[in-house]
């Protein structure tokens, strides 16, 4: 956000902020200890807005749910500026002395009228104005997201509408008001701070920016490409086009996390060599040349950083079994069969290798974090107590540092229109006591575990004569499964919801469409247009 | 904030405003039996073993959750303060097992010269445990009724509200909706009421199968801390082991993220790391 | 919030009387709700919503209670929980008709009502109807509750209706007609309250030395002071639950002078600044309930509230009688006490400063408004003003209330109800109830008055006496005072949840085993002392006075002692 990959607060300001918006976020269910610090916030008298589609467990939190049409999110963040700039809401004070792009962002939303807002969401006009004048009105505010807002081809757009929100109002930059976007996975975040992003080294230091590259260079003693890499979408692409030909897999599983199942399996199929290195003998590893057992949790020295931007220690408690190994081990070994004097270092020496080349990480000794209970980066020297939260270089009069821009943002419905024979929109997500696509939570006995359905209305189901449990075909235009009828109170007439966890029994992916976001690389699982057979 | 000064046993002690007489008697290297209070908990003030006089008071006070005034003037170790906590704790233990109460609280009990066999009677000791799945147990013969659980499971940590107090005297006791099986109630299986409860009543099912086994052994074992696998919010875990296994995960309670509580996933869901198809 | 519901679907009896009382539900269309905190607000409809469920199904039933879940978004399991707290919720019940003869202390000697056949039986502590016992309570579906009597009465009143102050229109004026009121004197004392000023309201309250007749006697000019000091949106609450063994008078008056108990109840609203007001009547006193809403009904619709009132039913429970469970079951909770501090006045029912007194004490402040504070002064004694219903049960010849000066003596109170039966001989009498004391001949010579009765080692409590007479078998008496304190106790803290077992447990060893006797006064000894230090409330603290005093005076346990 406005340079730095992260959230920008603290858990602990939801606590005490008036306003918490949750927008395409069940944290609830996955996220559920962010959702306890919400929930202080709502016995301490915050109102909570819900933004989804369906009404989910944190929507029945919540003081107003906005059921929005899957994909409209543009729209309904549009209208809500419109409507805080038409109220005289916006804190120009603000906009003026740290923002850039304010004149053209309200030019590019006046056509967000709150009618033509409800008629693409499908949400009424009075439940967007009170949205509106809540967050812009609040005392401090948080606003929230996870993968609804950027699982869309679009993904990068809906942040930017978020984010030019909270500008209007001043809502970034203070203690209690923030952007919020919540990481799926416990070390997103640290891969991003570590430089697993096509176009930054550690420390999110653009890899384009010769002045950095060198330092890197020169520490590591090795040339560095040039030029950004390719993110995922662009590599699937390229796999297509059979300009990658060879493939070494860290950690994913692919062949059954991607959009457009059929066509991943294709691709890595085509491939002429595969490495797959991971904890488990996952499908995609099923596919590979060469299989790397790693060591898992629990079974390795290192780092992670969260959502608050809190790098925390984590630890080994037991050995890896058989012949798996640390990841960092596998990885120098492989470097010494190429030919490079890598050795086997402790984690700490890696971790105090970084400190010298990432400045935000600098002041983050193994000792402190372990003193500390972790840090949150920036820290750049060992007496920096670390950054609660990001972005109060805002408040500063005069600004002395870089202003923060709008950027407007246009609504454009999902790629995978809705038709006669495709009526259906399908929409994904997790549920509360499983993750990803099962390779780790599969493996333990829960009593709550539903198994992989096709969740549907009441209203949908009896039009289609179908009951609780029954199978039916779900047909996208791309692929078809089966799956069985699981009738969902959350959902209303026209939407469907399948969960990612059961890709052998139900694999969604073959039903999702891989058109992405150009700027993330983040395919559109959240939007599928579907027709379901009895 | 201000600091405020207060008599405990004679001696002057002082404490910042807001502060508890446990707390205040804490500070100066004191202690007093609790229950029922938990640290990550507003105090439920229900299990009276940590009362206390404070003079002009009528009754004795908790000292758990009483807050201090200036210039409170605090007995702890009167006769009459002793003989009730004595009799609070002989009466506990007369209907209920104690017998995985921390061994704190057994030197307590010795400590006072707690004597339960004085007190017969109804008692729900030798209630079987409700076993209902493989993730925990509710063994409530052990169960003293310190509300943490609720509390835990209700506005102060989980807000699931799977459980809850159910009828009223001698016969309250912790239940689901209608005593319905955990698998049918709304428990989400977090086990944050597994983290506050004081008497072993509820356990996770390894730790309470090996402790039925005897093989569950304190000395025999290590806690690692690291970050949970799953989501990105950061929970720290404290993995236990005994020789080389895990035995639990629980999570530390002065970490500000957590405090002391984790979801399903994050409890329960590490059988990934023993898994065989490693 | 998000509720997982058990699968059972209420029928719809259930649901429409639930939203008989809730009002029909929204109908979502999927695009927007409106949840949180305006719909947890109304939490505290939880025990009318129970009500409404019991009264058409006969029971709390599952789909009931998730129909109750949803509508009000609490957790089905709170639903639950708080329903079992209650004696007259039949969670998970048989459904039908269902009987409570009482089994109590003053009804004891009358034998026991006879019940319906084909009716589910469930034996009651006192009903608070021992003026005319033998009593039994019963629920039809649909119907509801009605009282059944045994006792011959003639009437509540049998003291000369000139000596009367606080009961003059018992009896006497229409209770359902608000006229009949205005006619005798209703609502001149509001007025003439508003007409001075909350201020000078309080002044004549100090010096009229009233203080409170629930028990506590605690003085009411002091405590409404504190009430009208305290900032914030205030509550003033009526104390009408009523439920100590041997007590009816508050039923008397919300029964006969509903009206007065609504007037008053304004003028403590006028003068503490509060807005809102609660009248909570024990569940078991149906006809209360029903004419207090119809006088609350009557008065606002005549324009004579300021103060917005809402009857509140309890659903049997003698610890929702102490203030603070009271408040938690008025907000929709488990009847619970809370530790004191902080005081009602500072955080009260919803945390907000609330006022409460008992009915009797606030009749009686319209007795002060009419006579002024200095002439009340002069009734009664120094330390004790004014005038005192007192309840006269059990084995006397014209049980009853009775409205003395303070002053009086325990013989006063027996004469006036006409002694004991003739040819027998007083046994005992039991002073405030089953959280009161045992006394003998002596002690009816005692004035009763706070000071008096505390030096004696007596208490008057809420103004029970309970007259036994020389052919009483005591033990079972002091056993069920006993089993009385263990079914009440909410079951929050140790001391009382398994100190008023044990005290029960060593009485019957006791008596069984007369030998063991020395040993089991000594635990009673220890017991006593610690729940008397260490309970929460009230009901703990003095679960074992009537015990402890029985043997004392050598009703039980004596040829052994
Ligand atoms: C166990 C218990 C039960 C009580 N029941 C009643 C009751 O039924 N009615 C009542 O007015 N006060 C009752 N009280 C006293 C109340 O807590 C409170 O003191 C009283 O309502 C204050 O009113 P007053 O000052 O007018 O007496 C009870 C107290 C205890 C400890
Ligand atoms: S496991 Fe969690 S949800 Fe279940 S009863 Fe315990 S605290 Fe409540
Ligand atoms: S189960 Fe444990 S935590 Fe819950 S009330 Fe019983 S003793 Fe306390
Ligand atoms: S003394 Fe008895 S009734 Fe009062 S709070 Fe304690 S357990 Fe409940
Ligand atoms: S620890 Fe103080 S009352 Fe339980
Ligand atoms: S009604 Fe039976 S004892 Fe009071």
């Amino acid at each position: 956000m406005f340079g730095a990959g992260g959230g920008t607060s603290s858990y602990a300001e939801i606590e005490e902020t008036d306003v918490i918006l949750m927008w395409g976020s069940n944290a609830r269910e996955a996220h559920p200890i962010f959702f306890h610090h919400v929930l202080k916030g709502v016995h301490n008298g915050a109102r909570l807005f819900a933004i989804d589609p369906r009404r989910t467990a944190t929507a029945s939190w919540a003081d107003l749910w906005l059921g929005i049409d899957v994909g409209s999110d543009i729209a309904l963040a549009n209208a809500v500026g419109r409507h805080i700039i038409e109220e005289g809401l916006h804190r120009t004070d603000f906009i003026d002395a740290a923002t850039t792009g304010f004149d053209a962002y309200a030019e590019a939303v006046d056509r967000y009228t709150l009618e033509h807002a409800a008629r693409i969401t499908g949400v009424p006009a009075s439940a967007i104005a009170e949205l509106a004048t809540a967050y812009a009105t609040a005392g401090t505010a948080q606003l929230c997201w996870t993968l609804g807002i950027t699982e869309h081809h679009n993904g990068t757009e809906n942040v930017h509408a978020l984010i030019d929100l909270a500008l209007l109002t001043g809502h970034v930059g203070r203690w209690g008001s923030g952007l919020v976007p919540i990481r799926g996975q416990n070390n997103v975040q640290g891969g991003g701070d570590m430089g697993a992003l096509p176009n930054k080294l550690p420390g999110f230091q653009d890899v384009e920016d010769d002045t950095i590259r060198s330092r890197f260079e020169s520490a590591w003693d090795a040339a560095i490409p040039t030029r950004s890499g390719k993110h995922i979408s662009l590599m699937n692409e390229a796999m297509d086009e059979g300009e990658i030909r060879c493939l070494y897999v860290l950690g994913e599983n692919p062949m059954q996390s991607e959009a457009d199942g059929s066509a991943m399996a294709r691709r890595l199929e085509g491939l002429d060599f595969m490495v797959a290195q991971d904890i488990f003998l996952t499908r995609t590893a099923e596919l590979a040349d060469v299989v790397l057992p790693a060591a898992g949790w629990g079974e390795t020295e290192g780092t992670v950083t969260s959502s608050e931007r809190r790098v925390q220690r984590s630890r080994k408690a037991i050995d890896p079994p058989g012949s798996a190994r640390d990841d960092i081990d596998i990885l120098a070994g492989l470097a010494r069969a190429l030919g490079h004097d890598w050795d086997d270092r402790p984690a700490k020496d890696h971790w105090d290798e970084l400190r010298l080349l990432s400045p935000m990480h600098a002041g983050m000794s193994y000792d402190r974090l372990e003193a500390e209970g972790g840090l949150q980066w920036p820290c750049p020297d060992e007496a920096h107590p670390g950054t609660p939260f990001l972005h109060g270089r805002l408040w500063d009069r005069p600004l002395t540092s870089k202003r923060a821009p709008f950027v407007a943002t246009e609504f454009v419905p999902p790629v995978d229109e809705l038709d006669h024979d495709y009526p259906i929109r399908l929409t994904t997500g997790r549920r509360l006591d499983s993750y990803n696509t099962g390779v780790q939570s599969g493996k333990y006995s829960s009593p709550r575990r539903i198994g992989g359905s096709i969740d549907l209305s009441s209203t949908d189901a009896s039009n289609l004569g179908v009951e609780e449990g029954d199978t039916v075909r779900v047909i996208s235009r791309r692929g078809e499964i089966s799956a069985p009828v699981r009738i969902d109170p959350t959902l209303r007439a026209g939407l469907a919801f399948m969960s990612i966890h059961f890709p052998d029994d139900t694999d969604v992916n073959q039903l999702t469409i891989d058109a992405w976001d150009p700027k993330a690389g983040t395919a559109e699982f959240k939007a599928t247009a579907v027709r379901v057979e009895a | 904030m201000a600091d405020l000064t207060l008599t405990i046993d004679g001696g002057t002690v002082t404490v910042p405003e807001g502060s508890t007489i446990l707390d205040a008697v804490r500070s100066v290297g004191g202690d007093l039996p609790t229950l029922c209070h938990g640290p990550t908990l507003e105090p439920a003030n229900v299990c009276r073993v940590c009362m206390v006089e404070v003079e002009g008071a009528g009754a004795l006070v908790p000292s758990c959750s009483r807050v201090v005034d200036e210039g409170m003037v605090v007995h702890t170790d009167t006769d009459r303060a002793r003989h009730s906590r004595t009799v609070v704790m002989e009466l506990l233990a007369s209907s209920a097992d104690l017998e995985r109460v921390d061994d704190r609280f057994s030197a307590w009990m010795e400590d006072h010269g707690a004597d339960p066999a004085r007190f017969t009677g109804a008692t729900i000791e030798g209630r079987p445990a409700k076993v209902h799945d493989d993730l925990y147990v509710r063994d409530y013969a052990r169960c003293i009724l310190c509300y943490r659980c609720v509390d835990a499971c209700g506005e102060q940590h989980q807000n699931t509200f799977a459980i809850t107090v159910a009828g009223r005297g001698f016969d309250a006791h912790i239940s689901t909706e209608f005593d319905v099986a955990l698998p049918d109630s709304a428990c989400v299986y977090c086990g944050n009421c597994i983290a506050v409860c004081p008497t072993g009543a509820l356990e996770g099912k390894i730790a309470w199968d090996m402790k039925e086994a005897g093989t569950w052994d304190i000395d025999r074992q290590e806690v690692t801390r690291t970050v949970c696998s799953y989501c990105g919010v950061g929970c720290n875990l404290d993995i236990h082991t005994q020789e080389g296994a895990i035995v639990d995960v629980t999570s530390p309670e002065d970490h500000d993220v957590t405090l002391g509580n984790l979801c399903i996933k994050g409890r329960f869901g590490w059988s990934f790391v023993v898994s065989v198809d490693e | 919030m998000d509720l997982r519901l058990l699968s059972e679907r209420p029928s719809a009896e259930e649901r429409s009387a639930v939203d008989a009382l809730l009002g029909s539900p929204e109908r979502g269309d999927g695009r927007v709700a409106v949840g949180g905190h305006a719909v947890r607000a109304r939490r505290h409809l939880l025990l009318p919503a129970l009500h409404a469920l019991q009264d058409a199904a006969g029971a709390i039933t599952r789909g009931g209670v998730a129909y109750i879940s949803e509508r009000l978004s609490i957790p089905p399991t709170d639903v639950f929980g708080v329903a079992s707290f209650y004696e007259l919720f039949e969670v998970d019940g048989p459904g039908g008709v269902t009987e409570r003869p009482c089994d109590d202390i003053a009804c004891m000697g009358r034998g026991v009502a006879p019940v319906g056949a084909g009716t589910h039986v469930e034996p009651s502590a006192c009903l608070g109807q021992c003026d005319r016992g033998p009593a039994v309570l019963r629920h039809e579906p649909g119907r509801g509750y009605t009282v059944r009597t045994g006792g011959a009465i003639g009437g509540p009143i049998h003291q000369p209706r000139s000596q009367l102050r606080l009961l003059r229109r018992v009896g006497a004026v229409d209770p359902t007609s608000l006229d009949a009121y205005l006619d005798s004197g209703g609502f001149e004392a509001l007025a003439k309250a508003k007409a001075m000023g909350g201020e000078a309201v309080i002044a004549e309250l100090e010096a009229s030395g009233l203080r409170g007749r629930g028990g506590a006697a605690f003085p009411v000019g002091r405590k409404w002071d504190g009430v009208r000091r305290a900032a914030g949106d205030k509550v003033v609450i009526a104390n009408g639950d009523e439920s100590e063994p041997g007590t009816f008078k508050d039923r008397v008056v919300m029964e006969d002078d509903p009206f007065a108990v609504v007037e008053a109840l304004a003028l403590f609203g006028f003068v503490t600044g509060a807005k809102e007001g609660f009248i909570y009547v024990r569940g078991e006193y149906p006809t209360a309930a029903a004419r207090l809403e119809a006088a609350v009904a009557a008065a606002g619709e005549r324009g004579l509230l300021d103060l917005a009132i809402e009857v509140r039913r309890g659903a049997g429970a003698y610890i929702c009688g102490e203030e603070t469970a009271l408040f938690a079951s008025i907000e929709g909770f488990r009847g619970e006490p809370r530790q004191k501090p902080p005081f009602p006045n500072e955080a009260g029912v919803f945390g907000r400063p609330t006022g409460i007194n008992n009915i009797e004490t606030l009749v009686t402040v319209l007795e002060v408004l009419r006579i002024g504070g200095a002439t009340f002064a002069e009734l009664g004694t120094e330390g004790s003003t004014g005038p005192k219903l007192f309840c006269v049960s059990g084995d006397v010849d014209r049980p009853g209330v009775y409205e003395v000066e303070f002053g009086a003596t325990g013989r006063d109170l027996l004469d006036l109800a006409g002694g004991v039966a003739a040819g027998r001989a007083l046994g005992a009498v039991l002073f405030g109830g089953a959280a009161g004391v045992f006394g003998g001949d002596d002690a009816l010579d005692v004035p009763l008055t706070f000071e008096d009765t505390r030096a004696a080692r007596l208490t008057i409590g809420a103004g029970a006496l309970i007259v036994f007479d020389d052919t009483t078998d005591f033990e079972p008496v002091v056993e069920r005072i006993a089993r009385f304190f263990s079914d009440e106790s909410c079951g929050q803290c140790v001391p009382c949840r398994v100190g008023t077992v044990r005290q029960g447990e060593s009485l019957q060893r006791m008596f069984s085993n007369p030998a063991s006797t020395p040993l089991e006064v000594r635990l009673l000894g220890d017991l006593a002392k610690a729940m008397d230090d260490s309970s929460i409330c009230g009901l703990g603290r003095t679960a074992s006075l009537a015990v402890r005093s029985a043997i004392d005076l050598g009703l039980v346990g004596a040829a052994h002692g």
